[in-house]
């Protein structure tokens, strides 16, 4: 059965690129469809970080030697693939994180630090913990107030609400997602930054999802700051990328310090590197920032316009063949919505439905998905969650549709 | 793939954990209670409120729950409420140290003993190969053994 419309192009070819998908699960081929916690990776970026500890690595930025040099060369370059895949001003806007938890946690430490305390920053009911906690510990230090933004009955944000919340002209920071983990609502990023500015705030976005699933120029949309995870992008853990207008990394103080990050040391004191190795203490994560930019090279030869048609085309393959499952609610109808879809079943709990779905080879997700005040929004304690990337097919979530039809009539 | 394919694939739902998920036989609230306490488990929100009322000689002569969870915690609850009743707090200890080697080992580790008093818990005997949800068939136990707890402490 093809019910892709004929726009939607047909990236099932891919999937060769992906070893990982040819495993079985108890004997059932594996229904991959947890790709927004986490993506699986093409032998590309699996290859690039092994050739990497093989035959190139090094320290980088320490080493005169020929090896240090190359290692140097292939971490840095990377940072101009990144500047590329945002459409960033320049590579020294481009900082190495770990992750965006870390991103979020390093704006919250130091552009906090320049936040007065009678200043707020503004967060959404639909933010992953990631972009809540954060906050709230800067709030406990510095004695900021934090501020959140409704989110309507359909899971669309209430921007006439942020209006009234960003009035008194009080707000430093406004910190969203462009696109949530739960909803699949992508936010409308270049009204927002509008709204920020007006009020004389600044924009964080929170790319973790967005940038998988779409292109994303930062200049477009006039955000100050974006953050996104490279395992999500099809690249490896224990990477990820902060973003921001190099003008605010000039004037923000370092987040932590140790070597690298240092124009010189004393013991009276010590001066900063320049942005953006200020921000990037001690041996940063060279083996994974070299397979983030495979990934990066990997997902642009595609074209992420390609990919976002692709996701779009499935997104409403799934949401019409799931609302045909008795029983079964999508929580969050956004008009402009990326391949995340979470629902409920009428008298199945989220968890029966992950463990039953498992025994059939089918991977989703099943919980809170880091965002209980979103739950609490729509009066639920958890949801299943299936989620797409490159490699998912109509038919896969036809395998999905039909499963979930026989477990509600086990169930319940 | 029928539906008793897909049964015979999912062992942890016995009839009798997805008959009593369905339909509780010990649900609701003991009025007056000398015992309650809740369960939570914070990764799925799922919670259980357990109520008992003992006879003098401390032993549980009514026990009820109220179960917000999956088909297997709300399952687990009713069992338990069941199982327990007219048990003192050292029997429904000894008890749930059982239930808790069931879910570790599996049926095959326990002696014919051991599963004979088990009983009706036995039907959580698959339990041991899921990792992820032995937690759902623990929570109402640990709320039950805080309820004994609380009738005690006041
Ligand atoms: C919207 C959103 N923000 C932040 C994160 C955190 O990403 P990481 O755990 O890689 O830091 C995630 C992923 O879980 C996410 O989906």
């Amino acid at each position: 059965m093809n019910a892709l419309s004929s726009t939607t192009p047909d990236l099932s070819h891919l999937r060769a690129d992906f070893p990982i998908l040819s495993e079985t699960i108890r004997g059932k081929p594996f229904v991959f469809l947890d790709s927004a916690a986490s993506a699986q990776k093409p032998a590309v970026v699996i290859d690039a970080m092994t050739h990497t500890m093989r035959h190139q690595y090094a320290n980088v930025h320490r080493g005169l030697h020929w090896m240090s040099e190359r290692t140097s060369d292939a971490y840095e370059g990377v940072r101009d693939k990144v500047a590329a895949l945002l459409n960033a001003a320049s590579r020294e806007e481009i900082v190495f994180t770990g992750s965006s938890t870390g991103a979020i946690n390093l704006v919250a430490y130091s552009y906090g630090a320049l936040l007065r305390p009678d200043q707020a920053v503004l967060i959404s009911e639909m933010e992953h913990h990631a972009n809540i906690v954060p906050w709230q510990m800067l709030r406990d230090r510095r004695g900021i107030e934090l501020r959140v933004a409704p989110v309507d009955e359909r899971g669309e944000l209430d921007l006439g609400a942020m209006e009234a919340l960003l009035a008194d002209g009080r707000v430093g920071l406004v910190s969203i997602t462009h696109m949530s983990n739960v909803l699949g609502t992508v936010t409308p990023a270049a009204r927002i930054a509008e709204l920020a500015h007006a009020a004389g705030a600044l924009l964080l976005l929170d790319g973790s999802q967005a940038a998988v699933h779409r292109p994303v120029d930062v200049k477009a949309i006039g955000a100050d700051f974006y953050v996104f995870t490279g395992h999500k992008l099809y690249g490896p853990t224990g990477i990820g990328v902060l973003w921001a207008r190099h003008a605010l990394l000039e004037a923000m103080p370092p987040f932590m310090g140790g070597g690298d990050m240092i124009g010189s040391v004393s013991f009276e004191r010590s001066t900063w590197a320049e942005v953006p190795h200020k921000f990037e203490a001690g041996t940063p994560p060279i083996v994974e920032v070299i397979g983030l930019g495979a990934a990066i090279d990997y997902v642009q030869a595609i074209g992420m316009g390609t990919i976002q048609a692709h996701e779009a085309g499935l997104t409403e393959h799934a949401l019409a063949r799931l609302g045909a499952v008795e029983g079964l609610r999508v929580i969050g109808e956004a008009r402009t919505r990326g391949g995340v879809i979470s629902f409920t079943v009428d008298g199945a709990h989220a968890h029966d439905i992950a463990t039953l779905l498992d025994r059939n080879g089918i991977a989703v997700r099943a919980g809170t998905h880091c965002a209980e005040p979103l739950m609490r929004r729509f009066g639920i304690t958890s949801t299943a969650r299936a989620s797409f990337g490159i490699y998912t097919t109509t038919q896969e979530i036809d395998v999905l549709a039909d499963t979930l039809d026989r477990i509600r009539s086990f169930l319940v | 793939m029928s539906e008793a394919a897909l049964q015979a694939d999912a062992s942890i739902y016995q009839q009798l954990v997805v008959e009593r998920a369905r339909r509780p036989l010990h649900a609701g609230t003991v009025e007056p209670a000398d015992g309650a306490a809740d369960g939570t488990n914070p990764l799925c929100g799922d919670t259980v409120h357990v109520t008992l009322r003992r006879d003098p000689g401390g032993r549980a002569v009514a026990v009820r729950h109220r179960t917000r969870g999956c088909a297997i915690c709300a399952a687990a609850a009713d069992l338990m409420a069941e199982t327990v009743q007219g048990a003192t707090r050292n029997e429904a200890e000894a008890v749930f140290g059982r239930f808790q080697r069931l879910l570790q080992d599996g049926e095959t580790a326990l002696d014919a003993e051991t599963r004979r008093q088990l009983g009706l818990l036995n039907a959580f005997g698959e339990l041991h190969g899921y990792r992820s949800r032995r937690k759902c068939a623990i929570l109402p136990w640990s709320a039950l053994l805080a309820a004994f707890k609380s009738g005690e402490d006041a």
